[in-house]
């Protein structure tokens, strides 16, 4: 019993995660986390924006010109 | 899941389907045929459930398998471009919520509580056909050329698989449609807090909450969406409780009592001050705040059909499909197809599907997932809208829905008036709803979000609190509609802003500047105009304006999906795949036989409430005569009606001939693919994934 809701355990953590990410993309707000590892991986070299100016720019791209701040009727 | 499978063949699931087929034929059977005794909800939701379950199943398979050939080892857009900020491999379910939260908006919530004065059946069945071979279709395939164009606008791709003649239409199309939205949107806002102390002071109080949510999230704790989210929503609900203090206290409702004129002037001069605004403000909080509480709502109004399992009380099929019923003139056919539009069949999806949502997809193969299951989750909200509508008594849906110069203005006129219609009501049972709902009245409150209000309070005080709490979840209802509405208000504003400047910009390229402060504001001050302009009409129009504004909004939108799957279509023909393209072919003939009907009676028909051009003649005739037809009371006033007519027929006059020279450019481009062997159509990122 106890070694079943062990089991679970993950998956509730992933579910968690996901809604996480679903609810900041739903307002223009991609995943930070992935942002990081994604420099890393392709620019270590580079610098990474922090969580702050990454939301900045997130919240300036989406209702800028050409952003994804459109929705529908 | 990264292939689609092939229809399973084991026997099991073969009987699962059967089963689901059959329940679905049943339910159907009883919605459309049940005719002494009332229907129950739940049957109009099984109905729908499983004609969505087998659509998806079979049809979108389909599409996805034969039609397109969805295709696992190509590399998406962001795959290609992956940067983490704009273009991010993104888990399927998480593209979902992403794409069901930009496409679902007002439209699915309005369009069928108007059209429910037809009864229930012809709107549900609309929705539900619609949705499966138009609406869900056009997602679905502009998801997928966008998808394998690199995620290019539809704009974009029309200049480029069509030409840049159409490529320009389509755009101007979309400036317009833009403008007729913001129009009608806030058209809806303006009727429903006309007159209502407590509706107003909640709405506007969200500005000073959404600017308190601005200030924390960018200084006090940078970038925690949840926190603010949170602190804004517990404000908001404070607001709904303390206004009914502000309802009650003289002193208080006096300041928030305005009449339709003023609260347009307010929200036109909201507009413009709004989108000058750093986003972070006022803009990005409420978007945070509003996008919630829509899903929170959706789900919870899903939930409250179920666990209340109400009937409905409107009948089947209304007398009113003879075209003269009070919410909106014309014949169900084409009226019916216009006034539904998102739910069944959005164009402006289309923008959307060719917006953020193809950088997101992680396999192509999701399209079908994405593109075709979230129209279908948009539909189920327009059916509930329509189950809403219907289980309020017919009685009070056509007080609330007809304009003041068919039923009077008091009580007793209304349900002597609306009584003779065949729906009986007494004037006591109108006045107690309007108690019931903590308003003085609520007659004429057209344009949909007080009747879906009423409808939401009825089922959702049978989960919680009651009649006593049926005041709370009116009020709640109407600020939820009224905080989406303002935010797309406003970022539809900028989106407007940055169109003009774009138009603009070809001509005088100082305009193209987005950064600059002048372009700015004068772009800003000819979007907001232009809106504003409709929805002042709208809101001094003897009709109530929902009866003007509502069906040229349904034919612009109709008709941006025209364009839409005139170039699907198109495209299909380029791949070579034409013996499938019956697939685009059907809904923008469909699409088109239904705006240019709609548009053609919208300027010529003889009847003045049905015709732009019939109605400004009646008035110029009295104007000739020195007469003022009510509810003109000025000479001038009557010019002034004749010359909104003039610009509402001009209008739909240019939508009409959008849609003609798109199909004229479409067979073009038909003839030109067909007469070429080979492949046509511009796709990039052919490259196979070694995967």
């Amino acid at each position: 019993m106890d070694c079943k809701l062990c089991d679970l355990a993950p998956s509730v953590r992933l579910f968690g995660r996901r809604l996480k990410e679903t609810a900041n993309l739903m307002v223009g707000l991609p995943d930070y986390e992935n942002y990081v590892a994604h420099r890393a991986a392709t620019h270590p070299d580079q610098p990474v924006m922090t969580r702050e100016a990454f939301f900045r720019d997130r919240q300036a791209r989406r209702y800028g010109a050409g952003g994804g701040g459109l929705r529908c009727c | 899941m990264s292939t689609i499978r092939a229809p399973g063949n084991s026997a099991l699931s073969w009987l699962i389907w059967l089963v689901v087929a059959l329940l679905g034929a049943v339910a159907l059977g009883i919605v459309a045929l049940s005719r002494d005794e009332p229907v129950n909800a739940v049957w109009v939701v099984t109905a729908a459930g499983c004609v969505y379950l087998v659509a998806y199943r079979f049809y979108s398979l389909f599409i996805a398998t034969s039609v397109l050939r969805l295709d696992a080892r190509r590399f998406t857009p962001a795959v290609r471009h992956n940067d983490g900020l704009d273009y991010v491999p993104t888990n399927k379910w998480v593209v979902f919520g992403h794409h069901f939260a930009a496409i679902a908006g007002a439209g699915p919530l309005v369009g069928p509580v108007l059209a429910a004065q037809m009864g229930y059946l012809p709107g549900t069945l609309w929705i539900l056909v619609g949705v499966v071979f138009a609406g869900a279709v056009q997602d679905c395939i502009v998801l997928f050329i966008s998808v394998r164009r690199d995620a290019r606008s539809l704009g974009d791709m029309i200049r480029s698989e069509m030409g840049s003649v159409p490529g320009v239409i389509a755009l101007i199309g979309v400036l317009m449609i833009m403008i007729i939205l913001l129009a009608v949107l806030a058209l809806i806002v303006v009727k429903a807090l006309a007159g209502s102390p407590w509706g107003t002071f909640t709405v506007f109080a969200t500005i000073p909450i959404a600017i308190l949510m601005g200030i924390y999230g960018r200084f006090v704790r940078p970038g925690r969406v949840a926190e603010m989210s949170v602190i804004g929503f517990v404000l908001l609900m404070a607001g709904i409780i303390y206004g009914q203090t502000v309802a009650e206290t003289p002193e208080l409702a006096a300041l928030f009592t305005y009449r339709g004129e003023t609260l347009a002037l307010i929200l036109i001069g909201y507009g413009f001050v709004a989108s000058v605004l750093p986003v972070w403000l006022l803009l990005a909080p409420r978007d945070y705040l509003s996008t919630f509480l829509k899903l929170g709502t959706v789900f919870a109004l899903a939930l409250g059909i179920l666990v209340v399992a109400p009937d409905l009380r409107m009948p089947a099929i209304s007398r009113f499909v003879d075209g003269t019923g009070p919410v909106f003139s014309g014949t169900l056919f084409p009226f019916l197809f216009i006034t539904i539009a998102c739910g069944a069949v959005s164009g402006f999806h289309a923008l959307i599907a060719s917006g953020t949502t193809p950088k997101l997809i992680e396999n192509e193969q999701q399209v079908r997932f994405i593109g075709y299951g979230a129209m279908l989750m948009e539909s189920f909200v327009a059916i509930m809208a329509l189950i809403a509508a219907s289980v309020i008594e017919p009685g009070a849906y056509f007080a609330m829905n007809s304009p003041a110069g068919v039923i009077g203005t008091t009580a007793a006129q209304a349900a002597q008036t609306i009584s003779g219609w065949g729906f009986v009501i007494t004037p006591d049972a109108l006045t107690q709803i309007a108690h019931d709902v903590g308003e003085t009245t609520i007659l004429s409150r057209s344009g949909g979000a007080p009747t879906l209000a009423v409808g939401m309070a009825h089922i959702l005080s049978g989960v919680i609190g009651g009649k006593a709490l049926m005041a709370f979840w009116y009020h709640f209802a109407i600020l939820f509609e009224a905080l989406f509405i303002l935010t797309t208000v406003d970022a539809g504003t900028r989106v407007a802003r940055f169109m003009i400047q774009d138009l603009l910009g070809t001509m005088l390229p100082a305009m193209k500047r987005t950064e600059s402060w002048a372009a700015n504001v004068v772009a800003t001050a000819l979007a907001v105009s232009a809106w504003g302009y409709f929805l002042y009409q709208g809101v001094t129009d003897p009709l109530g304006g929902i009866n003007t504004l509502w069906p040229l909004f349904g034919i612009a939108n109709q008709m941006l999906a025209a364009i839409a799957l005139t170039l699907c279509t198109v495209v299909l023909f380029r791949m070579k795949r034409q013996r499938y393209a019956w697939v685009t072919i059907a809904p923008t003939l469909w699409l088109a036989v239904c705006t240019l009907t709609a548009g053609w009676q919208k300027l010529f028909d003889a009847n003045p409430a049905i015709s732009f051009l019939s109605h400004a003649r009646r008035f110029s005739a009295a104007l000739a005569d020195g007469r003022v037809l009510a509810p003109a009371k000025t000479l001038a006033e009557m010019q002034r009606v004749v010359i909104n007519d003039y610009v509402d027929a001009a209008l739909c006059a240019v939508f009409m001939a959008v849609v003609v020279s798109m199909l004229v450019y479409g067979l073009i481009g038909i003839a030109r693919a067909f007469g070429n062997p080979s492949v046509t159509a511009k796709e990039v990122g052919g490259g196979l994934q070694t995967v």
